[in-house]
């Protein structure tokens, strides 16, 4: 429990030093969300020295951060200049379809690639083993914006599945089972590509565990006992090879808010990502900080759950000695 | 194993050897518009005419036809080797204007297709690669000695400064990166010169990503600082610095190595992202990613397939570099068992 608190206050000051380094950088850019007004003969500088005070942007950068904070604590963060409407309920309408895209290909991701991962690792450095293993290299190097375009491409030319947003144009006039229907549909697409994306780095080290586990002694014993493959596996090899599999489950969870941002943009799925781009364009000072923070603090949620998990399942961590990692 | 990192390595070199030569490479100017040849098909190449065969291959004229281009039978031009051309700079310093391939005048030959402004294909995938991977290498040049500076200094002097490092190290670790670095990009001015924004966002990517290597030449460093030889080194009354640098340093650097080869491709699929969205270097300046960025439009995605070109040419350097990090690290670790 203590390990746990000890993570937990951990996260908290992350999350601080996080916040710190974007308002730091918000002082030392030079450009600003006023910049293109400025531009603007039809906009005289008072009208924008008396925004920028509406916005508090005149105030010293530790007044600044110090009233951000005050704010965040309660869920606030901020306003949007370009959107003229408080940051938290922005971001929270797009984050739930982040969060429903993602779920949705980390759990086809996980379902697909460990038993995967387990079913190479006993073919044992087979011919097949090699095979398999070096398509997944190349699968893995591919950089994402490229798996996105590809697949993206094979898509809208055989029209095969609806492109773009999450839902049709008529979606009022749906039943609530058509709608989640339409839903899915539209979701398809990017949950492939995320699963493409990042299936290939689980097998990977799920085969990599198995394998390591498969030729210990203790399996070796179990088989001339006569235990069935299949018990052995389940009852005797996983659980022991399962401590890197937990810690690659944390990383996947840490990344449900923040690992689809290239592809909910390229599919036009309605997520954070698009938003934080745009807002990035538009340099909306307020939603990108808030974008980052939302997205660490679900990484960091993410590395605490593995860590809980870790802890369950691995008495080596309880009896101490585990900070060490 | 040495074999095939050995092939690996040559297919590197070829690469950034093509990419160096880029201006005698390339048959066209990759600024150079032709608003009458917008989205022309890749050339082809034609040995065969009415009058038989031919050794030398020749391509012929296009004209805009009611279903994209055709090919005009009555004007054909002969492709050269060594042609003169538009003027370049050969590795940025020895003005010339030779070409390795060209064709006769007025003829036009695009062996990639041209984009939407007639622009060849071909010759900006070349110049783009430049960028890219110049991109790519340069931030991970950056992220590596930073990485490496602090991380031997951390595992070297211990106690509150390896404390402080490796706090840091855990923050830029969380950090959403790819959110953080469209974040730390709001805060730049959008618009720059081509020359500014590349090397601002070699530097932001590259500085980003100090984190991981100072971790892993922390851990290198600890155990290398035990080390007999270490140990007496100093007994002799070497500095901090010397020791560093002479014996601490060289253990680091078979590290240093495998972790280049994982984040060049992962640094330049960075860059190609950024200017993907816009938010990288601007045109006309090619780039991997502001080219592939007209792919956004579904209706060019479906007719214009040559413009992938530049997604091919960023696969085909990923996966050298990733197979070649593959080889590099499965190496690393035999050697430490």
């Amino acid at each position: 429990m203590k390990y746990l608190a000890l993570r937990l206050i951990r996260a908290v000051l992350l999350l601080l030093g996080v916040s710190v380094l974007c308002f730091l950088f918000t002082e030392m850019a030079p450009g600003s969300f006023f910049d293109e007004m400025r531009l603007n003969p039809q906009v005289s500088p008072d009208t924008i020295a008396s925004l920028r005070s509406r916005y508090g942007l005149d105030q010293p950068l530790v007044v600044r951060y110090g009233r951000w904070v005050h704010s965040a604590l309660r869920a606030d963060f901020g306003y949007s200049i370009a959107y003229n409407s408080p940051v938290a309920p922005l971001l929270w309408t797009r984050a739930k379809n982040t969060l429903l895209l993602n779920t949705a290909a980390m759990v086809l991701t996980w379902l697909i690639s460990v038993p995967l991962g387990v079913w190479i690792a006993t073919l044992r450095r087979s011919a097949w083993d090699r095979a398999i293993d070096g398509l997944n290299s190349i699968l893995i190097s591919l950089p994402e914006i490229v798996v996105a375009v590809a697949v993206l491409a094979i898509v809208v030319r055989w029209r095969v599945l609806p492109v773009g947003g999450m839902s049709s144009v008529d979606q009022d006039a749906l039943s609530h089972w058509a709608r989640a229907r339409e839903i899915a549909t539209r979701m398809l697409l990017p949950v492939m590509i995320l699963t493409l994306v990042e299936a290939g780095i689980i097998v990977r080290h799920v085969r990599a565990a198995v394998l390591e586990i498969l030729d210990a002694p203790f399996v070796q014993a179990g088989r001339a006992l006569g235990i069935s493959n299949v018990r052995l596996m389940l009852r005797h090899v996983l659980p022991v090879a399962a401590n890197p599999i937990i810690s690659l489950f944390g990383l996947s969870l840490a990344g449900l808010l923040s690992g689809s941002l290239l592809i909910e943009a390229i599919c036009g799925w309605p997520g954070l990502g698009p938003l934080i781009l745009d807002a990035t364009l538009a340099r909306d000072l307020y939603l990108v900080i808030g974008g980052i923070m939302l997205s660490t603090l679900f990484m960091l949620g993410g590395n605490l759950i593995a860590d809980a998990m870790l802890l369950a399942c691995d008495p080596r961590i309880r009896t101490g000695r585990a900070d060490e990692s | 194993m040495n074999r095939k990192a050995s092939i690996l390595i040559l297919a590197l070199a070829a690469l950034h050897l093509a990419l160096l030569f880029t201006g005698f490479l390339a048959p066209c100017d990759p600024i150079a518009q032709d608003r009458d040849l917008p989205y022309a098909p890749p050339t082809r190449l034609h040995f065969r005419d009415t009058s038989g065969w031919h050794l030398r291959p020749f391509v012929y004229a296009l004209q805009p036809g009611p279903d994209g281009y055709i090919e005009d039978r009555s004007q054909s031009f002969l492709v050269r080797l060594m042609v003169r051309g538009n003027k370049y700079k050969l590795l940025g310093l020895v003005p010339l204007d030779w070409h390795l391939i060209g064709v006769d005048q007025p003829g036009k030959i695009a062996l990639l297709g041209t984009d939407e402004f007639g622009r060849d294909e071909f010759s900006r995938v070349l110049y783009g690669g430049q960028i890219s991977v110049a991109a790519g290498i340069l931030a991970t040049l950056v992220a590596l000695t930073a990485g490496a500076t602090f991380g031997v200094v951390a595992g070297y002097y211990g106690w509150i400064v390896d404390e402080a490092l490796m706090g840091a190290t855990e923050l830029f670790l969380c950090l959403p990166w790819l959110y953080f670095l469209l974040g730390v990009r709001a805060f730049l001015p959008l618009h720059l010169s081509a020359t500014r924004t590349f090397f601002l966002l070699t530097a932001v990517i590259g500085l980003i990503g100090w984190a991981r290597p100072a971790r892993l030449v922390r851990g290198i460093v600890l155990t290398a600082r035990t080390r007999n030889y270490v140990l007496a080194a100093k007994g002799f009354g070497g500095s901090d610095s010397y020791v560093m640098r002479r014996h601490i340093l060289p253990e680091v650097m078979s590290v240093l190595v495998a972790q280049a080869a994982l984040l060049v491709p992962r640094y330049i699929a960075a860059e190609v992202t950024l200017s993907f969205f816009g938010l990288g270097v601007n045109e006309p300046t090619a780039s991997w990613g502001n080219m592939l960025s007209v792919l956004q439009r579904y209706s060019v995605l479906v007719s214009y397939q040559w413009l992938l070109a530049p997604a091919v040419a960023l696969v085909i350097t990923s996966v050298i570099y990733g197979l070649l990090a593959d080889a590099l690290l499965s190496r690393l670790e035999f050697q430490s068992t």
